[in-house]
């Protein structure tokens, strides 16, 4: 009968990460979906931008106020897991506050884990000052409405309910105030509890500390229907992010390789298309989420909508419908609409009538872009809306040739006279005499 | 003007079996645009005076395929730039200057995968290494004391990470260089870019032009320096619109200088 509890706690352990395991097959399997593209080249480089962009959080702090608080939170969420481990132990075995033994080291652990739960209780306050009462512009925008809002709220109210747990339970926890080493903050909220008995005290322990890892299993596997999946997912969206300048765009090999074939006067028009051939995709550009590579896919589930691309573009700022957060959000919308489908039908996609072109992301924000780049610049995870915005251009313009008007009779100047206005190439040298 | 103007060929060039230093590649807004062929000729005059051996292309030059590429025509960009490579590549070309980002970008990032590789400078970078060779000196002539911002082109900056050449040149003229609330990596585009050049913007509260004029006018300049001949377009129609022609000027750097210079 003693081993109830260490079962039952077991029994939550299994239940908690299975599921969370269970998602994070599905999220691969979705990120899966998308096109392959070699991203194996620079390792060194790469795992340098992992540490410096996600782990060392440097674009982060380009915004000094919502940095440090962002630091504030991500530290303290790194540092408590220690907590978590030795609650496992604890719970698992038995045990109580195993790690003690490692005598005063132990004090400072737990103080430092107690400042900083102050320190994040602070910063998801002001958080959600930002959010809520402050109303910052980015994250008022109409994509903002809804779910994503209450997402982000959900998210502090998670915090906040952790970390008071965490310190409730160091508070109601005798031995541990006996101690008096690393009850730092808790040794304020005692007194709170001074008039209860001594088994009452140790019931509001017994059940923070339940509340607490359970907590944390709920959040974990709320991670996966939330924008908070960035926690896990900004470590390989650094890693695999741009390399080359921001200026470079893509190169299409398909399209190469048929303009090589019209350049080439060895080549007999005549000639039976070789096996080759096939290797031609079945179409240019992008219209749904299978188009797009597996990063950009990857980088749909990274973003955690802080809107800091949309702050800076150009066209969001100016009133456009542009925004580069939502050609984001709704690539993982599709996404994810795509992947229920797909379990819905016993593993394969069921065509329904929709994709991301127009039924997500309308033609008016694609024409909206200037490709300055200032989105991938401000993103602090190495997200790179542009590159969506222009595959899907190309979509537009090679699959439909709906590019707008202006934009074709640019086009045939520079096929009919070499320039998008319409002068004559044999003119290009006359502003040497004029 | 034109007699003091020298801008060889590189048929002329090859005709007489010899090779330039650098090809000088004008771009269509620098061979077309009235404005900016002002900044064509500009950038010769600074070429003549430091007596660099450079050629263009003339009617052998093409556009790069940039507004194509960015509105999504690979078609048309890979034609054009086939085209182009081969052009250069049968002149042997080594090194190319241009005064137009667009070019720039596009021939130094995308032009490689194509089978054209070159040692690409945008003119300030070209300029600025000719100043510290000593080819070129500059002094700050009849700006002095001005107040001048520059706008970086998103193609030059946060494109490609060109951010101090520019800046460099302006403050030879012993000027005085402020910046914008929105400078460097954070600038704010014009509005021309990803082939918005060519076509009406897409219905909102304001012109992008007009954003990045009221920001300029913020730190209150006599001059907006500018190293793209779309955003000089785009710069000067933003100054038209809030009415400052008259106490603000746009000027490409190349211009900055040659004027300075009273070339």
């Amino acid at each position: 009968m003693s081993y109830l509890p260490n079962i039952i706690f077991a029994i939550i352990l299994v239940i908690g990460i299975g599921y969370f395991a269970k998602n994070v097959k599905k999220l691969i399997r979705n990120i899966n979906l998308g096109q392959d593209i070699d991203v194996s080249d620079n390792k060194s480089q790469r795992w340098k931008n992992m540490a410096m962009i996600a782990l060392g959080q440097s674009k982060m702090v380009r915004r000094p106020i919502a940095g440090l608080l962002h630091v504030i939170v991500y530290v303290g969420f790194v540092v408590i897991n220690i907590e978590v481990l030795e609650i496992i132990i604890d719970g698992l075995f038995g045990t109580h506050r195993i790690f003690s033994a490692v005598g005063p080291l132990y004090g400072y652990l737990i103080g430092a884990f107690e400042i900083l739960a102050v320190l994040v209780l602070a910063a998801v306050g002001l958080f959600w000052i930002r959010r809520n009462i402050i109303r910052l512009k980015r994250f008022m925008n109409p994509e903002m409405k809804g779910w994503p809002k209450n997402d982000g709220n959900i998210i502090l109210y998670f915090e906040v309910v952790l970390m008071c747990l965490f310190l409730i339970m160091n508070a109601t926890d005798n031995a541990f105030q006996v101690m008096s080493s690393g009850n730092i903050v808790s040794q304020y909220i005692t007194p709170l509890f001074v008039n209860l008995s001594e088994s009452t005290i140790h019931i509001i322990e017994r059940t923070t500390w339940w509340l607490h890892i359970s907590g944390i299993l709920v959040f974990l596997n709320y991670l996966y229907f939330s924008k908070h999946l960035h926690i896990l997912l900004a470590f390989p969206n650094t890693y695999y992010g741009h390399l080359t300048p921001k200026g470079k765009f893509n190169n299409l090999e398909s399209v190469t390789n048929e303009v090589k074939m019209m350049m080439d006067p060895n080549v007999d028009p005549f000639a039976v298309p070789p096996e080759v051939a096939e290797a031609v995709p079945a179409k240019f550009g992008v219209s749904d989420v299978q188009d797009l590579n597996w990063v950009q896919l990857l980088n749909s589930y990274t973003c955690t909508e802080c809107g800091r691309c949309t702050s800076e573009c150009p066209a969001s700022q100016t009133g456009k419908k542009l925004s580069p957060r939502k050609i984001m959000m709704d690539t993982r919308d599709r996404l994810e609409e795509v992947g229920k489908n797909i379990d819905a039908n016993k593993g394969t996609f069921k065509e329904d009538g929709k994709q991301l072109l127009d039924d997500y992301i309308t033609r008016e924000e694609l024409w909206a872009c200037t490709s300055c780049n200032a989105c991938t610049e401000a993103c602090p995870v190495s997200i790179d809306p542009l590159s969506i915005i222009l595959d899907m251009r190309r979509y537009l313009v090679m699959e439909q040739s709906a590019a707008p008007v202006e934009l074709n009779n640019m086009m045939t100047n520079i096929e009919n006279n070499g320039a998008p206005w319409p002068y004559n190439q044999m003119d290009r040298l006359n502003w040497k005499n004029e | 003007m034109s007699e003091t103007m020298k801008v060889p060929t590189m048929a002329e060039y090859m005709a007489q079996g010899k090779q330039p230093e650098v090809l000088f590649w004008v771009g269509c807004a620098g061979s077309f645009d009235d404005r900016a062929k002002k900044i064509t000729k500009a950038f010769v005059k600074l070429l003549n005076r430091a007596n660099v051996e450079f050629a263009v292309l003339g009617t052998e030059e093409s556009c790069t395929g940039d507004p194509a590429k960015r509105s999504g025509n690979e078609f048309l960009f890979q034609m054009q730039a086939v085209t182009n490579i081969e052009v250069m590549n049968a002149y042997e070309i080594k090194k190319i200057v241009t005064a137009c980002p667009h070019c720039f970008n596009t021939i130094k990032n995308e032009y490689p995968e194509l089978g054209g590789s070159y040692e690409v400078m945008h003119h300030t970078q070209f300029l600025k290494t000719l100043l510290d060779e000593g080819r070129l000196t500059i002094e700050g002539g009849k700006f002095k004391g001005k107040r001048i911002t520059f706008h970086d082109p998103c193609y030059l900056g946060r494109a490609n990470d060109v951010y101090e050449a520019p800046r460099d040149l302006i403050k030879k003229l012993e000027v005085e260089l402020i910046e914008m609330r929105k400078c460097k990596k954070n600038g704010l585009c014009c509005g021309a870019g990803g082939a918005q050049m060519f076509k009406e913007p897409e219905k909102g509260d304001k012109d992008v032009n007009v954003e990045r004029t009221e920001q300029a006018m913020e730190v209150k300049p006599d001059i907006i320096a500018a190293g793209c001949p779309f955003c000089n377009t785009m710069m000067t129609d933003g100054v038209k619109a809030k009415e400052k022609e008259d106490s603000i000027e746009v000027m490409d750097i190349a211009e900055l200088i040659a004027n300075a210079e009273d070339l």
